[in-house]
């Protein structure tokens, strides 16, 4: 039952993702042909744009929501891989504590990150 | 995933490479786990990278000045390429799991059609528009720039 229930939000996470990443992937590579949300610079990684986009209270939420779906989606997807190489029970259970705690640990910095760089932003 | 109560998976990370007659979607199998591990990499590395912008624009441009080049072009175009095909794919095994595309139960009846019969032309098309996504990228990473 917490597997059907984990690989249920694995499914929904890779659907936020598609529609997220999606996102990301057009401003940033898509970016002559397509040319969406890079106001101040034609290069996307540019700090102008950078720092504009971090001003908007739409792309701090959508990068955390990304980002907690993203950690969830690849290291849940990385544990089922290992786990189906039949590794004893111990193994599981360390990768499972080593798989929270690394995910946890990146989302709280990912997210402060995205967090700094709006306030950051709004200050200049 | 569930344990798989006492069939070994004997042939382990090379059974993704073959191990039988397998059609097509078997090997979209190892290409989704391939990319998939690839853009996990990839995206725990971009964590780091990217914070940079949290402590300002110097910060920035010397993070950005550690990943700028030729090769680091190739890499971002094969993420790009891995996307694609993992997101396309993935919307396949989406509908798929839930019943779509596969077609309605039928008698076994010869000459035998299977489900993946059904399957096929949706595995087709969701690769050329993995591949057309790959040429949009294509022409912005290297033509347009």
């Amino acid at each position: 039952m917490r597997d059907q229930r984990l690989w249920t939000w694995h499914v929904l996470a890779g659907l936020i993702i598609l529609v997220l990443l999606g996102l990301h992937m057009t401003i940033m590579h898509l970016d002559v042909l397509v040319g969406i949300f890079n106001p101040r610079d034609p290069h996307p990684i540019a700090w102008a744009n950078v720092a504009a986009r971090a001003r908007m209270g739409f792309f701090t939420v959508s990068y955390i929501v990304l980002l907690g779906a993203a950690l969830f989606h690849g290291l849940y997807g990385f544990r089922n891989i290992v786990f189906e190489l039949g590794i004893g029970r111990g193994l599981k259970t360390a990768l499972n504590v080593v798989l929270v705690l690394g995910g946890v640990s990146l989302f709280a910095f990912g997210a402060w990150a995205a967090w700094a760089a709006g306030t950051l932003a709004r200050t200049l | 995933m569930l344990d798989n109560k006492g069939h070994p998976n004997r042939l382990g990370i090379w059974g993704w490479l073959g191990g039988g007659r397998w059609g097509l979607e078997r090997y979209l199998y190892t290409l989704h786990r391939l990319t998939g591990l690839g853009l996990l990499l990839y995206f725990l590395l971009h964590i780091l990278v990217t914070s940079a912008r949290a402590f300002g624009e110097q910060a920035w441009a010397a993070s950005m000045a550690r990943v700028t080049g030729g090769l680091f072009v190739i890499g971002e175009f094969l993420v790009f390429c891995a996307f694609a095909f993992h997101a396309a794919n993935g919307v396949r095994l989406v509908l798929v799991e839930l019943g779509w595309a596969i077609g309605n139960p039928i008698e076994p009846v010869y000459p035998y059609r299977t489900s993946v019969h059904e399957q096929r032309p949706l595995a087709l098309g969701i690769m050329v528009v993995a591949g057309l996504l790959v040429l949009a990228g294509g022409l912005d990473f290297f033509i347009l720039h």
